[in-house]
C-alpha cells in the first residue's frame, strides 16, 4: 500500500490562512523564503498584512518583536538553520525576554533536507530553543495535526518555536484528531517497550512497531508533538508500564526528545535509548539515504527496542 | 522658536535626572554613568515636552513609544520614568538590587519600558516592528530609537536601516548618541563610522545634525523630523559623561560607578548648576 503524501509547510499555509480571517491581528513575516515556507500563499490574500525583509532574518525577529508589543500575534518563517542558529540572540534578547506574541515556525529542519547538505540541515535547534525560558516547542508530525496546532500556537500567550522538515511527509491522521498543545498522544498501546516519536520520526516509530511484532514484542508508540512543556506524565506513566524507553527524532541526540525525556524520567529513570544523529553534521545526499546512513529509520528504532528488551 | 521658559523648565528637569543616575549608579555600585549623562538631556526632551504618552496608562495604544536601544543606558531611562510619574522615585535606589525590579538592562516588564533591551543593535528593528504597526492600524503615533554610536558598529542597525526606508517609515525616528566613545576607544580608532550622515542618506534617511545637549535644537529637530517624508535620524553630537567635569569626555566612566568621594564631587557640581539655573 503506498502512504498518501503530504507537505506540512501545505498544512501550515492553510491554517495561516484561516487564521488570517479570524483574527486581525494575525501579522506573517518572511525573509526571502516566502516560496519555500510558503507563506507567500498568506501574503497573496491578506497582502498589508504580510511583510518579507529580504535576506536580513535578524532585523526580522527584531520587527516581530516590534508588532508583537503593539497586539499583534506575528507568524516568523524562515529555515530552521536561519531562525535559531543566526537569529538565537535576537529571539533571546527581543522575543524571548519580554516574552512577547511571537510565533517563530521553521522549515526545512533536519537532516532530510538532503542535497542542500550540512550548512542547511539543522540539527540543533530543539536544543537551542528548547532551554530559552517561556519559550514552547513543537514539532508537528503531518500536515493534519499542524493545521490543529498552529491555531492552538496563536493563542497560546507567549512565544512558541514550530519546527517541520521539507519533504512530503506521510498522512498519518484524519482531520481534527484531538491534539492540544503540550499533550502527547498514545498511538498504539504495549506493554514491552516505548517508542516515542516526534515530527518526521513518528511514522518510523509506527513501522519499527509492526518489526517488533515479528519479535513478540509489544510495543507501546507514543507521539510526542510538544517538546516544551513536555507532557511528563504520559512519559512516567509509560516508563512504569513498560520499563524501558527508545526516543527517535531528526534531530541531534543532544538536546532535543531524548534529552526532553530523559529529564522528564529524572526521579523514576528507566533503561532508554535515544535515536537521532550522532554529534556530527550532515552531508549532502538523497533523503532516504542519509536517513539510512545517520541511522533514522524503523529498524534502527526496532534494533534499539529488542536490545532494551533484552536487557529486561 | 522655544519660550524660554520652556527651556529652562527642561534644563531643571535634565539636572534632576541626571543627580538621579549619579545617585542611583553609585548605590547599585556598578552601572554606565557616561552613556547615561550623554542622552540624559535628550530624554528629558522625550518624555517632558515631545511625547504623546500618560504615565498612568502605560499601554494607551496612541502613545509615543520610544526604544532605548543602546539599554545600558537604563539609569537614564529609569529616571526619567520615575520623574514623570511611571514608578516612585526611591525605586531609583534599589537599581540592580536583588529582588528588585529595576533590572541592569531595560525589562519589558518596567512601567514604561517599551521593550527589552541590552543586546547592541537590536532596538531599531523592534522599532521598525513598532512603526509598521503603527501604519498598518492607522495610528499616528510616533516611535523613537535611541542607539548607541558605538553600536551601529553592529550589522543588525544597517539591516533595519535598510528596511526603515524600504518601508517608508516616516513615522520612525533614530536618535544617535554621538558622544565618540566606545569601550575600546574612540569610535574613529576602534571602528571608523564616518561619514556617518553620508551613510544614512544613502539608505534612504533624512538625516539631522544637532548639538544634543541644547534642548531648543533637542526639540526643533524633533519638529523637522516629523515633517519628513522619510525615516529620520538625528545625529545628535553628545559629550560622555555630560554634565560632571571628571566623567566628560572619559574612557574609564563608560561602565563603572563613581566612589564615594567622586559621587559627592559629582552631586556637588550638579547642585551648584541646579543653584544657577534658579537664580
Amino acid at each position: 500500500m503506498t502512504e498518501k503524501m503530504r507537505n506540512l509547510r501545505d498544512g501550515y499555509s492553510s491554517a495561516l490562512i484561516e487564521l488570517g480571517h479570524q483574527n486581525e491581528d494575525i501579522v506573517v513575516v518572511d525573509a526571502d523564503l516566502a516560496l519555500s515556507t510558503k507563506t507567500k500563499r498568506f501574503g497573496t490574500i491578506f497582502s498589508n498584512r504580510f511583510f518579507d525583509f529580504g535576506v536580513a532574518e535578524a532585523n526580522m525577529m527584531g520587527a516581530a518583536a516590534g508588532f508583537a508589543t503593539c497586539g499583534k500575534i506575528v507568524f516568523a518563517s524562515t529555515f530552521a538553520v536561519f531562525a535559531t542558529g543566526r537569529c538565537y540572540d535576537q529571539i533571546r534578547q527581543s522575543i524571548a525576554y519580554p516574552n512577547l506574541n511571537v510565533k517563530i515556525v521553521a522549515t526545512h529542519a533536519g537532516i532530510s533536507v538532503g542535497g542542500d547538505g550540512a550548512s542547511h540541515q539543522m540539527l540543533e535547534d530543539i536544543a537551542l530553543m528548547r532551554v530559552l525560558p517561556n519559550m514552547v516547542v513543537v514539532t508537528p508530525t503531518d500536515a493534519t495535526e499542524i493545521e490543529d496546532i498552529i491555531p492552538q500556537v496563536a493563542k497560546h500567550q507567549g512565544p512558541c518555536y514550530v519546527r517541520m522538515g521539507r519533504a512530503d511527509s506521510p498522512v498519518l491522521f484524519g482531520k481534527h484528531e484531538d491534539f492540544t498543545l503540550g499533550k502527547a498522544k498514545i498511538l498504539e498501546d504495549g506493554n514491552d517497550v516505548t517508542l516515542i516519536g516526534t515530527g518526521t520520526m513518528v511514522s518510523e516509530t509506527l513501522k519499527a512497531r509492526k518489526l517488533l511484532k515479528k519479535d513478540k514484542i509489544n510495543a507501546q508508540v507514543i507521539l510526542i508533538h510538544t517538546l516544551k512543556p513536555i507532557d511528563q506524565d504520559t512519559i512516567k506513566k509509560a516508563a512504569r508500564k513498560t520499563g524501558c524507553i527508545v526516543t527517535a527524532e531528526e534531530h541531534s541526540i543532544i538536546g532535543g526528545l531524548g534529552s526532553a525525556v530523559s529529564e522528564a524520567l529524572d526521579m523514576h529513570p528507566v533503561p532508554l535509548k535515544r535515536i537521532g544523529v550522532p554529534d556530527v553534521f550532515g552531508e549532502s545526499g538523497e533523503a532516504k539515504d542519509l536517513v539510512k546512513k545517520y541511522g533514522l529509520t524503523a529498524e534502527n528504532i526496532g534494533e534499539a527496542a529488542r536490545e532494551l528488551v533484552r536487557l529486561k | 522658536m522655544y519660550p524660554p521658559k520652556i527651556i529652562k523648565n527642561l534644563q531643571k528637569r535634565a539636572l534632576t535626572i541626571r543627580k538621579h543616575v549619579v545617585d542611583s549608579i553609585y548605590l547599585a555600585g556598578s552601572g554606565h554613568p557616561g552613556g547615561s549623562l550623554s542622552i540624559t538631556d535628550i530624554l528629558t526632551c522625550l518624555y517632558f515636552h515631545e511625547m504623546h504618552h500618560d504615565p498612568k496608562n502605560p499601554q494607551m495604544e496612541t502613545r509615543d513609544r520610544l526604544v532605548l536601544s543602546k539599554g545600558h543606558s537604563a539609569p537614564a531611562l529609569y529616571a526619567a520614568l520615575a520623574e514623570a510619574g511611571y514608578f516612585e522615585v526611591k525605586a531609583l535606589n534599589k537599581l540592580r538590587k536583588i529582588n528588585q525590579f529595576l533590572q541592569g538592562h531595560p525589562s519589558i516588564s518596567v512601567p514604561g519600558v517599551e521593550i527589552s533591551t541590552g543586546s547592541l543593535g537590536q532596538g531599531l528593528s523592534v522599532g521598525i516592528g513598532m512603526a509598521l504597526a503603527g501604519k498598518l492600524d492607522k495610528k499616528d503615533y510616533h516611535v523613537f530609537v535611541i542607539l548607541g554610536d558605538g553600536e551601529i558598529d553592529e550589522g543588525q542597525i544597517w539591516e533595519a536601516a535598510a528596511s526603515a526606508s524600504h518601508f517608508k517609515l516616516n513615522n520612525l525616528i533614530a536618535i544617535l548618541d554621538r558622544n565618540g566613545l566606545q569601550i575600546d576607544g574612540p569610535t574613529e580608532e576602534i571602528m571608523s563610522l564616518e561619514p556617518i550622515p553620508l551613510r544614512w542618506r544613502a539608505f534612504g534617511w533624512h538625516v539631522l545634525e544637532i548639538d544634543g545637549h541644547d534642548i531648543e535644537e533637542i526639540l526643533m529637530s524633533f519638529d523637522e523630523a516629523k515633517k519628513s517624508m522619510k525615516p529620520t535620524l538625528i545625529i545628535a553630537h553628545t559629550i560622555k559623561g555630560k554634565g560632571v567635569s571628571f566623567m566628560e569626555g572619559t574612557l574609564s566612566f563608560h561602565g563603572k560607578s563613581p566612589t564615594k568621594e567622586q559621587w559627592v564631587k559629582a552631586l556637588s557640581e550638579l547642585e551648584q548648576e541646579e543653584q544657577e539655573l534658579y537664580d
